[in-house]
C-alpha cells in the first residue's frame, strides 16, 4: 500500500471517529435519548435540554480542533504536509 | 438624549465605520471582488467568516423562534452549528487544495462537465435567493423599527442600504469589514443578556445563568419558565417539540448538511493560504458562532419569561392579573407602529388576556375568568430579540446598540450571499460558458447587475416572506443540503462518481425537495398557489417542509450512485484530480486560470 494510500485510510479512520461523537451528543443525547437524560439534572437543567441546546455545541467545537490537530500530525507522519 | 437619537447615532456611527473600511479596502480586481486576499490569519478569517454566517436568521429571528418554541427550537441550535463539523471534515481542505474560486467551478472541472456546472450554478442560485428573501423579512424588522415606521416601508429602506453596500465592497472589502461587524454584532447580542441574566438570577453568564435559580428563590430559571407557561395553557418550554421528534431529526439533520452546501461559507475555504488553515479557520469560525449560539438558548427563555411576567402581572384568573392596555409600556406601542405586534381587547374589559386559546385542557378554566381568546393576536417572532431589552427596561444605550448589531448582523450576510450570487452569474455563466472572452471590466459589471436583481427579488418577497426569517432561512438550507453538498462530498469521497450521476443526483434532489416545499407553501412562495395546502396533516411522515432538505439529500446520492453504476467510469486524468486533493503536499494558491 503506497503512503498516500494509508494517509488516507488513517484520515476516513480520524473523521469517522470524529463524526460519531458528532452524532450522540447532537442527535444521540439531544434528540433520541432526550426524555431519557432529563430525568438527570445539571445544576438548573434537565441534562437531555442542556445537551441539545449547550453541550452539543461546546462538543462540535472540541472536535474541530481536535480533528485540526490530528490531521496536522498525520499531514507529518506521511510526509504530505505543505511548505 | 432618547432613545430614537441614541439608535440613529449608534447606527450612524458602526455604519460610517464598515463603510470607511469597504472604502479603504475597496475591490479592484475581479480577484479581490470575489475572495480576499491571501494573508488573514485563521484567527480573523474565522471571526470574518462568522460575520458572514450570522445573518438576521441568527440575531434577529432565532431567540424568538427558542422564546417560543422552547426545546424545539434545538434544531436550530445544533443544526446551524452541527455542520461546521461536516464543513471542516469532510469538504473544507478539500475544496482549498483544489484552489479556483467557486463552487460551481469545483464541480464543473470534478465532473468534466459544463451542464454539472450550469446545474451546479442553477440550484446555488435557488438556494442564496431563498436564503436572501429570509434576510430581506429580518432587515425589514429591524429597519421598521429603527426609523419607527410599518414593516414594508422598513424593508424598501433596508433594500436600499443592502444595494449600495453590496455593490460598492467586494469581498476584500467585505473581510475586514465583517471583522468589525463582527464585533459590534457579538457585543450587541452579548450585552443585554448579561445584563438579563444578572438582573433574573444574579448569574454573569447567560450560559450558566439560564440554569441557575431565579434571583431570591430556590426556583430554578427554567423551572419557573415552565410554570409561568403552563399555567396559561401553553405547552411546557423544556420539552415541548417541534412537530414529532422524527421531524426534529430530519430538520437538524438538514440544517448541518445545507450548512455545508452553502456557497457564501464555502467560498471562504476555497482561498486561505494553506490546507492546515482551512482546518482551522473552521474550528475558528464555530468558536465565534458558539458565543452567540450558546447565549441564545438564554435570551430566548428570559425574553419569554419577562413577556409572560409583563403581561400576566398578577394570579391568572385574578380581576387585576392582567396588565391594563392604557398601562402598557412604550415598547409595546412602538412595536405595534411598525404592525408586527397587535392587540384586540375581545372581551372589552381593557386588559390584556395572553394566553393558549388553543388548548383544550385550558378552555374552561379561560371561560371561567371570561376570557374570551387569546388578545395578543399578533406577536411576530423575529421582533423578540429587537424588543428583548426594552422589555426588560435596559439602559437606552443597549437598546440602541442591539439595533445596530441587527443591522449589522442582517447586512453581512445579505451582502455576502448577493456576492455568490454575483460570482455564479457573471463568472461561472458569463466568463465560465456563455462569453469566455468577457473584460474583467464587463464582467465586474455583469456581477453588479446580478446583484441588484437578486435584491429586487428579494425584497418582492420580503414582503409576503413564507415564514419567519428563520423558517425562511432554512428552506434555503434544504435546497443546498439536497443538492450541492452530496455532489461536493461524492466529488472528494467517491472516486468513480461520474458527471451523470452527479448531475441526475443534483437535479432529483433539488426537484423532490422544492417540490415539496411548493406544494405546501405555493408556487415561488406564491400565498394560495399551495396545491395541498400548508397542513401538517399532508406532510410525509410528519416532516415540515423546512425540513425535507434530508430527504432530498438522501434521494441526491442514490440516485447519484445508481446512475453512475450504469454509465462509464470517469476518465482517468478526472481520477488522478480526485487522488492530488486527498492530501495537501502541493497546493498552490487560488488561481482564476484554466
Amino acid at each position: 500500500m503506497s503512503d498516500r494510500e494509508a494517509y488516507w485510510k488513517a484520515n476516513i479512520r480520524l473523521v469517522a471517529g470524529c463524526l460519531v461523537v458528532w452524532f450522540i451528543v447532537s442527535f444521540g443525547f439531544g434528540i433520541i435519548l432526550v426524555e431519557q437524560l432529563n430525568s438527570i439534572s445539571l445544576g438548573g437543567y434537565k441534562l437531555g435540554f442542556w445537551f441539545a441546546q449547550q453541550g452539543s455545541i461546546y462538543t462540535f467545537v472540541f472536535l474541530i480542533f481536535f480533528y485540526a490537530w490530528r490531521m496536522n500530525k498525520l499531514d507529518r507522519k506521511f510526509n504530505v504536509h505543505e511548505d | 438624549m432618547d432613545l430614537q437619537t441614541m439608535t440613529y447615532l449608534a447606527v450612524g456611527l458602526s455604519f460610517s465605520l464598515y463603510i470607511g473600511i469597504a472604502f479603504w479596502a475597496r475591490a479592484r480586481t475581479t480577484g479581490d471582488f470575489y475572495v480576499a486576499g491571501k494573508g488573514v490569519h485563521p484567527v480573523a478569517n474565522g471571526m470574518a467568516t462568522a460575520a458572514d454566517w450570522m445573518s438576521a436568521a441568527s440575531f434577529i429571528s432565532m431567540a424568538g423562534l427558542i422564546a417560543f418554541n422552547g426545546y424545539g427550537a434545538s434544531v436550530f441550535l445544533m443544526g446551524w452549528t452541527g455542520g461546521y463539523v461536516l464543513l471542516a471534515m469532510l469538504l473544507a481542505p478539500y475544496l482549498r487544495k483544489f484552489g479556483k474560486f467557486t463552487v460551481p467551478e469545483f464541480i464543473g472541472e470534478r465532473y468534466y462537465s459544463r451542464t454539472a456546472r450550469i446545474v451546479a450554478v442553477i440550484c446555488l442560485i435557488l438556494a442564496s435567493i431563498t436564503y436572501v428573501i429570509g434576510q430581506m423579512k429580518g432587515i425589514g424588522v429591524a429597519f421598521s423599527r429603527f426609523l419607527e415606521v410599518d414593516y414594508n416601508t422598513g424593508l424598501y429602506a433596508g433594500m436600499g442600504v443592502v444595494f449600495i453596500y453590496s455593490v460598492m465592497g467586494g469581498m476584500k472589502g467585505i473581510t475586514y469589514t465583517q471583522i468589525a461587524q463582527y464585533v459590534i454584532l457579538i457585543f450587541a447580542y452579548t450585552v443585554p443578556a448579561i445584563f438579563i441574566s444578572m438582573h433574573l438570577t444574579g448569574v454573569a453568564l447567560p450560559q450558566l445563568g439560564l440554569g441557575a435559580d431565579m434571583t431570591g428563590s430556590s426556583l430554578s430559571m427554567l423551572d419557573k419558565l415552565d410554570l409561568v407557561v403552563t399555567d396559561l395553557g401553553f405547552k411546557q418550554y423544556t420539552t415541548q417539540v417541534m412537530g414529532s421528534k422524527l421531524n426534529m431529526f430530519v430538520y437538524t439533520l438538514t440544517l448541518m448538511i445545507g450548512t455545508a452546501g452553502l456557497p457564501h461559507v464555502i467560498m471562504r475555504f476555497f482561498t486561505v493560504p494553506k490546507v492546515r488553515d482551512a482546518r482551522a479557520t473552521a474550528g475558528w469560525a464555530l468558536v465565534f458562532i458558539a458565543i452567540l449560539y450558546t447565549t441564545a438558548p438564554a435570551v430566548g427563555a428570559m425574553a419569554r419569561l419577562n413577556l409572560m411576567e409583563t403581561i400576566q402581572t398578577g394570579e391568572v384568573g385574578s380581576p387585576e392579573g392582567n396588565l391594563a392596555y392604557e398601562e402598557r409600556p412604550q415598547w409595546f406601542k412602538n412595536w405595534e407602529t411598525t404592525g408586527l405586534l397587535k392587540y384586540e381587547d375581545k372581551n372589552a374589559d381593557g386588559r390584556i388576556q395572553y394566553y393558549n386559546d388553543k388548548s383544550e385542557a385550558f378552555a374552561s378554566k379561560a371561560e371561567s375568568f371570561g376570557w374570551k381568546g387569546n388578545e395578543m393576536v399578533k406577536v411576530d417572532r423575529d421582533i423578540m430579540v429587537l424588543a428583548n431589552p426594552e422589555i426588560a427596561r435596559l439602559p437606552d444605550w443597549v437598546i440602541a446598540l442591539d439595533v445596530a448589531g441587527g443591522l449589522a448582523a442582517a447586512l453581512t450576510t445579505a451582502a455576502g450571499l448577493l456576492l455568490a450570487i454575483a460570482s455564479s452569474i457573471s463568472h461561472d455563466l458569463l466568463k465560465g460558458i456563455f462569453a469566455p472572452s468577457i473584460s474583467e471590466k464587463n464582467e465586474l459589471m455583469a456581477g453588479r447587475i446580478a446583484m441588484a436583481g437578486a435584491i429586487a427579488m428579494a425584497g418582492y418577497f420580503g414582503i409576503h416572506p413564507p415564514d419567519f426569517a428563520a423558517g425562511t432561512v432554512a428552506i434555503a438550507f434544504g435546497l443546498a443540503a439536497s443538492s450541492i453538498f452530496p455532489a461536493l462530498m461524492m466529488g472528494i469521497f467517491n472516486k468513480k462518481m461520474n458527471r451523470a450521476g452527479a448531475t441526475w443526483g443534483m437535479i432529483a434532489g433539488i426537484s423532490v425537495t422544492m417540490l415539496y416545499v411548493f406544494q405546501h407553501k405555493g408556487i415561488m412562495f406564491i400565498p394560495g398557489t399551495s396545491y395541498l395546502g400548508d397542513m401538517s396533516a399532508n406532510w410525509f411522515f410528519g416532516i415540515s417542509p423546512n425540513a425535507f432538505g434530508a430527504i432530498g439529500a438522501a434521494v441526491n446520492f442514490a440516485v447519484a450512485i445508481i446512475v453512475s453504476k450504469m454509465t462509464a467510469p470517469p476518465p482517468d486524468h478526472i481520477q488522478h484530480l480526485v487522488e492530488d486533493i486527498r492530501v495537501p503536499a502541493g497546493a498552490g494558491s487560488a488561481t482564476t486560470g484554466h
